[in-house]
């Protein structure tokens, strides 16, 4: 492993590339920094989870066949998003258990995976940004990047050495958001409940923006927020680290 | 068996979504027993390894099941009881009725016990002529409302303090319709004036079971008013209803998963009672019943034994997955239609009485993993629901629109060349149409996004994988 400016696979994530590419472009930068050389394998669109999820097995072992071989050779797989991430570390295992020489290859995949603000952290040693942004900001975490991954206090502690920034600690940061990959669709009655009560929780705190990592919640946050009227913005935390906010906010107009 | 109102979850949930008590209530309980259940949890450092020990003697017993309950059987034999076995909800409702019948009873007295739901036990008794009086304070005022639990150890969680008054003007009419019910003391006193004469009148006491003890016979129960001890020891005939999995193999055993139960459940070290009952009364006891009944239920419980859903059998019924619900807490207990709420329902429920019947409960699940985390028997519930899932979406039981979806998702997703080809095109008309509002009010086909939320645009100048080859960015490690 070419431990000395390690070779990272951007998985880019699936609503990164369609709907928000600054996010993939402020990981590029982050992971740049951080020392690394980054490569965007182009066989890659979605990390299989709708699927998974939805009971669709075959074509979730079909797609993280895929991921695994267009990932190969790269020292760490990095991806902004704990869901992302989450399904890449934990899932692709379990789905090859019937197929050793398969799950040997998920396993080590899985081992080379991580969220990118917690790789930054934990893996490449960063302690502080040089970014600035003028404003009171919630960090939501994402069920999948709190349970799953583990992240919590990292994005929290690159947060804090972002000039201009003052943070604040939603009350219920634990509670999910209602997002929810298919759920929010499938059950739009109980997820308008869920992202109703967490728009509550980060207007109470009296943030101006409330971040995250990963782009589901974000758009469900986001979308509750402007359907509400309010003026709270919404971006991912990536954005905000790489000093890259120049971009309109998550469903605002450009220009 | 309780009737299934579950194929209807989601016109359930419309209805607990709009029903303000039940918001009210709901919300009260958000931060509670949350709050409660962390600081027991950082007061005993060991907790996480008694959860492992804990899951480790439920594993052993459930591999050895037939040993210990056959174990079971005997003790409680040698102790001068009986245990029933019952195979379906119609043998155990037989089973008690007989031993009613045989002590003439007019009046059963019951201790709070989830196997009572499952069975339909109290429409049971009164189809029968006799009967029956909830005697957990929560179960009283449901039973006084002629509703089901809500909650698995808080049953009337649901019921506001002004509901309870109102329920107890209107039955208790032996008082004066005058006196004040405004403090939750008036109420509790008020109850336990009229349950008082209940429990001496009482011929049979009907209790469940926290544990089964294989080594002693012993049935133990975990309380807070201490109803359950009244209800087991006045009466001639003390039933014990108990579904197989409560058996555990030691005494020590059941101590070591209790000390992870009330810590779970309400935050307490341990509840006010735990109450250990062997056999009827022995000649040198002070009070006792004379008759002791195990009416041990499988109900499709066996056929869990082996399958993808063993592990839901390690449950415990503490509640901590309810109370940390995101999807409950949000609906509360009705909505989910049958006797199990909350994430240990969405897997026990489709378990019990089919993934046809129930298979909306595992679903409706955002899979946030909270349940999973705070289990003390560490069962890995969404990794269930998502099995359960398979199943539906394998046996084509679910709704075809989502299936049809999902493969036509899937076909592009596994072709990537086709769906970056596709999506540069979509996402540039898509990001030109949004970029001037930011956002959607409405999409065609997006009604379940759009009628809550509005949908954020696409960022304009297409998608990363389009902008990353315009700018010949690096697409291998050697490249």
């Amino acid at each position: 492993m070419s431990e000395s400016r390690p070779h990272v696979g951007l998985f880019v994530t699936c609503l990164v590339d369609l709907f928000r590419p600054s996010v993939g472009f402020a990981a590029v930068a982050l992971l740049e920094r951080a020392g690394c050389n980054v490569a965007v394998p182009a066989a890659q669109t979605c990390c299989g989870q709708p699927a998974f999820n939805s009971g669709d097995r075959a074509d979730a072992r079909a797609i993280a066949a895929q991921v695994i071989e267009a990932f190969d050779g790269f020292d760490y797989i990095v991806a902004p998003s704990g869901s992302c991430s989450g399904m890449l570390s934990k899932h692709y295992p379990e789905l090859f258990a019937d197929d050793p020489a398969m799950r040997a290859r998920a396993e080590a995949f899985a081992a080379r995976t991580h969220e990118l603000i917690s790789f930054l952290v934990d893996i490449r040693g960063m302690d502080a940004v040089e970014a600035h942004y003028d404003g009171r900001v919630a960090y939501h975490d994402s069920c999948s990047s709190l349970r799953e991954m583990k992240v919590r206090a990292q994005p929290r502690a690159l947060l804090d050495t972002v000039a201009g920034l003052a943070r604040e600690e939603l009350a219920f940061s634990e509670t999910c958001c209602g997002f929810g990959g298919t759920f929010c669709v499938k059950y739009p009655d109980i997820s308008n409940k869920m992202v109703g009560d967490k728009c509550d929780d980060i207007a109470a705190t009296g943030a101006d923006t409330v971040l995250a990592g990963d782009m589901g919640c974000l758009m469900n946050i986001a979308g509750k927020l402007k359907r509400r009227g309010s003026a709270i913005q919404a971006r991912h935390v990536a954005e905000v680290l790489a000093g890259m906010t120049d971009t309109p906010a998550i469903g605002e107009p450009e220009g | 068996m309780q009737e299934s109102r579950t194929r209807n979850f989601i016109g359930n949930a419309r209805e607990a979504l709009d029903d303000g008590n039940l918001q009210q209530a709901l919300d009260k309980m958000k931060s509670g027993f949350v709050e409660r259940r962390l600081e027991a949890r950082a007061r005993l450092p060991e907790f996480d390894d008694i959860r492992d020990q804990a899951r480790e003697i439920k594993n052993h017993t459930l591999a050895n099941l037939d040993y210990y309950l056959e174990r079971f059987e005997r003790k409680v034999t040698e102790e001068g009881g009986q245990v029933h076995w019952c195979a379906t909800p119609e043998d155990a409702r037989q089973a008690i009725l007989k031993i009613c019948r045989d002590l003439d009873a007019k009046t059963v007295t019951k201790g709070k016990s989830m196997i009572g739901e499952e069975i339909g036990l109290n429409d049971f008794f009164e189809e029968n002529g006799i009967e029956p009086i909830e005697t957990d304070l929560g179960e009283y005022i449901i039973q006084l409302r002629r509703e089901a639990p809500s909650h698995i150890i808080a049953p009337a969680i649901h019921v506001l303090k002004h509901q309870v008054a109102e329920a107890f003007y209107e039955t208790h009419d032996q008082f004066d319709p005058d006196r004040p019910l405004e403090e939750p003391r008036a109420l509790l006193d008020e109850a336990r004036e009229v349950l008082r004469q209940k429990f001496i009148d009482a011929d049979v006491g009907i209790t469940g079971a926290n544990f089964l003890i294989a080594e002693t016979g012993t049935s133990v129960i975990v309380t807070n008013e201490g109803n359950g001890d009244l209800t087991q020891t006045i009466p001639k005939a003390h039933v014990v209803i108990a579904s197989l999995e409560k058996v555990v193999p030691t005494l020590e055993d059941a101590t070591t998963i209790s000390r992870v139960l009330a810590r779970s459940a309400t935050g307490q070290e341990y509840s006010v009672y735990t109450t250990f009952s062997t056999g009827p009364r022995r000649p040198e006891d002070p009070d006792g019943p004379e008759q002791y009944h195990v009416i041990l239920l499988d109900n499709g419980r066996s056929k869990m034994v082996g399958s993808e859903y063993q592990e839901m059998l390690r449950c415990i019924r503490c509640g901590a997955c309810l109370n940390h619900c995101p999807v409950y807490g949000s609906i509360g207990g009705h909505a989910y239609g049958w006797v199990y709420p909350g994430p240990m329902g969405s897997v026990l429920t489709p378990s019990l009485i089919g993934v046809d019947e129930a298979g909306h409960l595992p679903n409706a699940s955002s899979f946030c993993g909270r349940c999973e985390e705070v289990c003390p028997m560490r069962i890995p519930l969404p990794k269930m629901m998502r099995h359960l899932r398979e199943r539906e979406f394998d046996g084509k039981t679910g709704p075809a629109t989502m299936r049809t979806g999902i493969k036509m998702w899937a076909f592009y997703a596994k072709r990537p060349w086709l769906y970056h080809a596709l999506a540069k095109l979509k996402f540039r008309v898509l990001g030109a149409f949004g970029r001037r509002k930011g956002r959607f009010r409405r999409l065609p086909g997006g009604a379940g996004w759009t009628a809550h939320r509005d949908f954020p645009a696409p960022q304009a100048g297409g998608t990363f994988q389009a902008q990353w080859s315009a700018r010949g960015g690096k697409r291998s490690v050697d490249a």
